[in-house]
């Protein structure tokens, strides 16, 4: 590929989802990671309670990402070819994990608002 | 201190992406202010992405783009059309879409160039002076040159045309999807003349095997394709690995078989070989017919006089596509009298060497950007995976990500690349931004 610099890059992608579809996608990703941040930074600590329910929705958004890509792609598991098809795979699957994980911490953290310090005022029921 | 915290990561956070977005260009590249009268021909894929660019780099030129069609098509979407993986509107838009502001589209064809004078006229009887000529009409497909063919043909009696445009090769796949389900023998042909795409061929055989492979019914099935020499791809390290992947799929190579008759309603084809004509019966046949440069190329004096005399190619140098009598004159895609490059990834490389050597011109100096023969060829294989196939004149390979797609393995990513990256390269591409 001739001059892959970042600007053909973004060309590409804006072409791949259109370009209001794009950079929706990225804005939204960008408020999720600073609602994230925020929650992070707000609450002073992680929740280990959030964090587990966020790691059991890893597998989940692991599989329905790489099941979105085949979708979309008209492939499957069997197409695999290399080890770098193996490596794409997995890294989308990474991707998904990930990006689940974020949401549903985000999104808890957001529900249930900011936790009281522990052995404070959550605790009188 | 809570609010000021936030301020200072939400400032932190929009800086990077700010940054980010910004798109950065390859390299610095100049403006130059002239009013020149650029003419180009032809709104495909080498008209359009040049226009994008010669706009945007020259401040002020007259720039006149001419093409009678409305519709641009995305030709590699075509292979995928034929085989029912998309359908017929995936390849269609506007070509006036993909036109900036500040260049005139004038919906007539050229009839004529008059390189002495420096004018072309039109088929509306319009005539345009120009300083600088970029000729990039295509290639003609000549049907007419198969005995016994017509387009009227196709969908009908196992006839499929998958280059004819997409209403044929939607139709194409309306044969082929016969076929997969009947059986029987499948006949893929190709052209004795330069041609573009020279992989299609190839991508159409291996898809249709690979859906009958599916259905279960492979074992109806009798593959023949009917090569036009002694090799399968130009590229000799390519054409072993077809031959091999052929081997595998089953599928039987015959070669120096030329298609020069069909009869529909007796399904018998007739090839020239070099031992005499030779009949082949099919149930279904994929014709693809020879390639020629558009008929005012040849008529304007522009084509070689001694190379690819029934096809009439453009006379440019190999490296700059510069016309070798015309230096006012480029020719840029199919049209170009150069060995390879036949491709829209062609397109891709030799569009910013015209660029280059036509503002280098205006500037009065000497061009420096060079044109290797790059051509790439997402050869798929089967539904799921391609072969990322690239190389250039010298049959080098010369691939995008050395060491991690190995270009002679078929490969999913090379696959999402021709189904996910494609189009999306070659929109880009248009627009002057790839
Ligand atoms: C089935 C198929 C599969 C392909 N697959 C691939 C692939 O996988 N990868 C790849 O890179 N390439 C592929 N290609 C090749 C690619 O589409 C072409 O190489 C590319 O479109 C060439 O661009 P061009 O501008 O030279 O010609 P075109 O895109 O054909 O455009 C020529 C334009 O000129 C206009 N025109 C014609 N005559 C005149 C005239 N007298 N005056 C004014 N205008 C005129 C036409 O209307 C047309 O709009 C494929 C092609 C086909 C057919």
């Amino acid at each position: 590929m001739k001059d892959l610099t970042f600007g053909t890059l973004i060309a590409v992608f804006e072409e791949i989802f259109g370009r209001t579809l794009f950079w929706a996608m990225v804005a939204a990703a960008a408020l999720i990671t600073i609602a994230y941040l925020w929650v992070l930074i707000r609450d002073r600590a992680v929740s280990w309670h959030k964090f587990l329910l966020a790691q059991i929705s890893m597998p989940v958004g692991a599989v329905a990402a790489i099941l979105f890509v085949l979708a979309v792609t008209d492939s499957g598991l069997g197409d695999m070819g290399g080890p770098i098809d193996v490596i794409v795979l997995l890294a989308v699957a990474l991707a998904g994990a990930v990006g689940m994980a974020i949401l549903v911490y985000t999104v808890q953290s957001l529900i249930t608002g900011k936790q009281p310090p522990r052995g404070g005022p959550q605790l009188k029921r | 201190m809570n609010i000021n915290r936030r301020q200072l990561l939400a400032m932190a956070a929009a800086g990077g992406i700010g940054a980010s977005i910004l798109p950065r260009s390859g390299q610095a590249q100049t403006v130059v202010s002239s009013r020149a009268r650029i003419v180009i021909i032809g709104a495909g894929a080498a008209g359009t992405a040049i226009a994008n660019r010669l706009v945007r780099r020259i401040d002020g030129a007259q720039i006149t783009i001419l093409d009678r069609r409305q519709n641009h098509i995305y030709q590699p979407g075509l292979s995928l059309v034929a085989t029912g993986l998309k359908p017929a509107d995936y390849v269609l838009t506007q070509t006036a879409e993909w036109l900036p502001a500040g260049v005139s589209l004038v919906a007539e064809d050229a009839a004529a160039v008059d390189p002495e004078s420096r004018t072309v006229s039109t088929t509306g009887g319009q005539t345009f002076a120009y300083d600088f000529l970029i000729i990039a009409p295509g290639l003609v497909l000549d049907h007419d040159a198969i005995e016994g063919f017509s387009l009227d043909l196709v969908g009908q009696k196992g006839i499929g045309a998958l280059y004819a445009g997409p209403d044929h090769a939607a139709k194409t796949w309306q044969a082929a999807a016969q076929f997969v389900e009947t059986g029987g023998t499948g006949l893929f042909t190709r052209p004795a003349t330069e041609m573009k795409c020279a992989g299609a061929p190839l991508k159409h055989t291996f898809l249709i095997d690979d859906i009958a492979r599916r259905a279960g019914n492979v074992g109806r099935m009798n593959m023949i394709y009917a090569s036009n020499n002694d090799s399968l791809f130009g590229v000799p390290i390519v054409s072993e690995k077809v031959r091999m992947l052929f081997g595998d799929r089953g599928i039987t190579p015959v070669y120096s078989h030329v298609l020069k008759a069909v009869d529909a309603d007796a399904k018998r084809a007739t090839f020239a070989t070099p031992t005499g004509d030779r009949q082949i019966e099919y149930d279904y046949l994929h014709v693809i017919p020879p390639q020629r440069a558009p008929e005012f190329v040849r008529q304007s004096g522009l084509s070689w006089a001694d190379k690819w005399t029934d096809q009439g190619w453009a006379e440019v140098d190999q490296q700059t596509l510069r016309h070798r009598r015309y230096p006012d004159i480029f020719a840029l895609g199919d049209v170009a009298g150069v060995p390879k490059g036949k491709t829209a990834a062609s397109v891709k490389w030799q569009v910013p060497v015209v660029e280059d050597h036509l503002v280098a011109a205006i500037e009065g100096r000497a061009g420096t950007e060079v044109y290797t023969g790059y051509t790439s060829c997402p050869l798929i294989t089967r539904i799921g995976r391609a072969m990322l196939i690239e190389f250039d004149y010298n049959n080098d390979l010369t691939p995008s990500f050395p060491g991690i797609i190995a270009p002679l393995e078929e490969l999913w990513i090379s696959w999402l690349m021709k189904e996910v990256a494609l189009k999306a390269t070659y929109n880009a591409m248009l627009r002057g931004r790839a």
